[in-house]
């Protein structure tokens, strides 16, 4: 036994935090990719903003869900952001030709996602804090008033986010980079049918079936109940934790098996297109 | 461990990638602190053998035992004794020499670790380089790195795929000389697939020589010598690569 280094068994906080700063040295060596995080996010809660504006300047119902459209924007933000955090960390080694040093040290794949993940929440909070401090400024809109039910929500989202974000890093490791896209374009597809601006009932019926097994669906019911009833449904919580309880394991599960299908067909050796 | 085991054990070797047998049964067993060069044409399967031996690509059929553990099924056991350099793969480019060692530093559980990078870097002459991003270095300077990285953790098993590629003979030949003194002074068991006969016969005390998967010869460099009746292992490596090795035992 070499006595020189310790042993690689078992999980490591160390391994972790090495991946974590590995990212945050990379993060804060580029100031494009710190302003990326908080542009986008800033120009569609402004987009929003001023549109709820104009709204609300109107009576009755559209006066009361216009608020709903900034809080709609900023969740919707939470979970793209948040996978996107994810994709974007991973398809860095990807870019950085770095995986084969990665795939062959200690480093275990629950440790890779863990960094992955904690580096997630890190972009996700330079991107929008500063945003959801920029609606109160000129909006009014206070994503931290929803207490308790904005942990609900965060908690739910983040856990979607992370449960495509492990699932698309699969596919990019099984498939090479021509599989990348799918990190920019796949929430996209959620996008309508999570219902993010409007509610359920506004889908074709054929459509609510898939719709409601999406655990973004029912934050962003969720949060219609408590902007425009002032109601926290718990059910829809407890409903979309237990989805995004199957959605997690099936994302790590599959990511699991795409990573041994690609030690099986040579794919971490060869990480470009 | 036990000098008795080999290092690195394979036995019965095979990866088919749908119908290309890039390594067909290879055997061979390399001795602790031994140097071995692993040689062949493109497509030969050095590649894919170093991949199996480090556990990043899964075997069709047959076995790897590296320091007694089965790759890849037990790769965690022994990961952290071995590393690997290679051209081909790259150090992340935005972060500065340091910061990469120190990532892989950690990742490897090294013990006192700012206190091996300065050691390290003063061996590989990067000491003044230790604060420039890695991707703003020459191909001899990110080479050097590669191997600082390689050697951070003091591996017991190195693995290297044609490390002084694109390397001019000045750097490559100081590259070698660091390489000597690394497995002098720590009895490491290295594994060298190279394309530089060169390289080869200064280093390795045997050569594997790979042609389509298969194990074609398997000796010291001096006996590869001997046995083909030629001066360089240059030219046993164009005998085997042009089926001339049978005409060259038959002459004999």
């Amino acid at each position: 036994m070499n006595a020189r280094t310790a042993s690689g068994a078992g999980f490591s906080a160390r391994r972790v935090g090495a991946m974590v700063l590995r990212y945050w040295y990379l993060l804060r060596s580029s100031w494009p990719r710190m302003l990326e995080l908080v542009y986008w996010p800033a120009v569609q809660m402004f987009m929003w903003g001023f549109l709820q504006l104009y709204i609300s300047s109107n009576a009755g119902f559209f006066a009361r869900a216009g608020a709903t459209f900034i809080g709609a924007v900023l969740l919707w933000d939470i979970l793209f952001r948040g996978q996107l955090g994810f994709s974007i960390s991973f398809l860095e080694e990807m870019w950085a030709r770095n995986m084969g040093n990665l795939m062959i040290s200690p480093l275990r794949p629950v440790e890779f996602i863990a960094a992955l993940m904690i580096m997630s929440l890190i972009r996700l909070a330079i991107g929008m804090v500063p945003v959801s401090l920029l609606a109160i400024a000129f909006f009014g809109f206070n994503l931290y008033g929803l207490g308790l039910a904005l942990a609900a929500f965060f908690v739910n989202l983040i856990l979607t986010s992370w449960a495509i974000g492990i699932l698309v890093s699969g596919l990019v490791l099984r498939n090479g980079m021509g599989a990348e896209s799918l990190a920019w374009t796949i929430m996209f597809v959620m996008l309508p049918l999570t219902c993010v601006y409007y509610p359920v009932a506004v889908l074709p019926a054929f459509l609510h079936p898939i719709a409601w097994a999406l655990p973004p669906t029912y934050v962003f019911e969720g949060m219609r109940a408590l902007l425009i009833d002032h109601t926290f449904r718990l059910d829809l919580m407890l409903q979309a934790l237990a989805l995004n309880v199957v959605l997690f394991t099936a994302g790590a599960l599959t990511f699991v098996a795409l990573l041994a299908s690609a030690r099986r067909n040579g794919s971490l050796m060869q990480t470009g297109e | 461990m036990s000098n008795s085991l080999p290092a690195i054990e394979v036995q019965r070797l095979t990866k088919v990638y749908k119908a290309t047998r890039a390594v067909d049964g290879i055997d061979f067993a390399l001795a602790p602190g031994s140097i071995t060069g692993l040689l062949g044409g493109n497509g030969a399967g050095k590649t894919t053998t170093i991949a199996m031996i480090m556990g990043l690509v899964t075997p069709t059929s047959g076995s790897v035992r590296v320091l007694g553990a089965e790759m890849p099924r037990q790769r965690y056991r022994v990961l952290h004794r071995m590393n690997f350099e290679s051209p081909y793969v790259d150090m992340p480019m935005r972060l500065t020499v340091r910061q990469n060692l120190k990532v892989f530093g950690l990742i490897y559980a090294v013990p006192d670790l700012n206190e091996r990078i300065k050691e390290i870097a003063a061996q590989l002459d990067l000491t003044d380089l230790l604060d420039r991003p890695s991707g703003k270095l020459s191909a001899g300077q990110k080479t050097r790195v590669a191997l600082a990285k390689a050697l951070i953790n003091r591996p017991d098993i190195l693995l290297l795929d044609e490390p002084t590629a694109s390397l001019d003979p000045d750097t490559a030949d100081w590259v070698r000389g660091r390489l000597e003194r690394y497995r002098l002074e720590h009895s490491a068991t290295v594994l060298l697939a190279s394309h530089n006969m060169v390289e080869v016969e200064r280093l390795c005390d045997r050569v594997i020589i790979m042609k389509r998967g298969r194990i074609e010869d398997d000796a010291p460099p001096a006996v590869l010598l001997t046995r083909y009746g030629r001066d360089t292992l240059e030219e046993v490596f164009l005998d085997v690569a042009r089926g001339r090795a049978h005409f060259q035992e038959a002459a004999q």
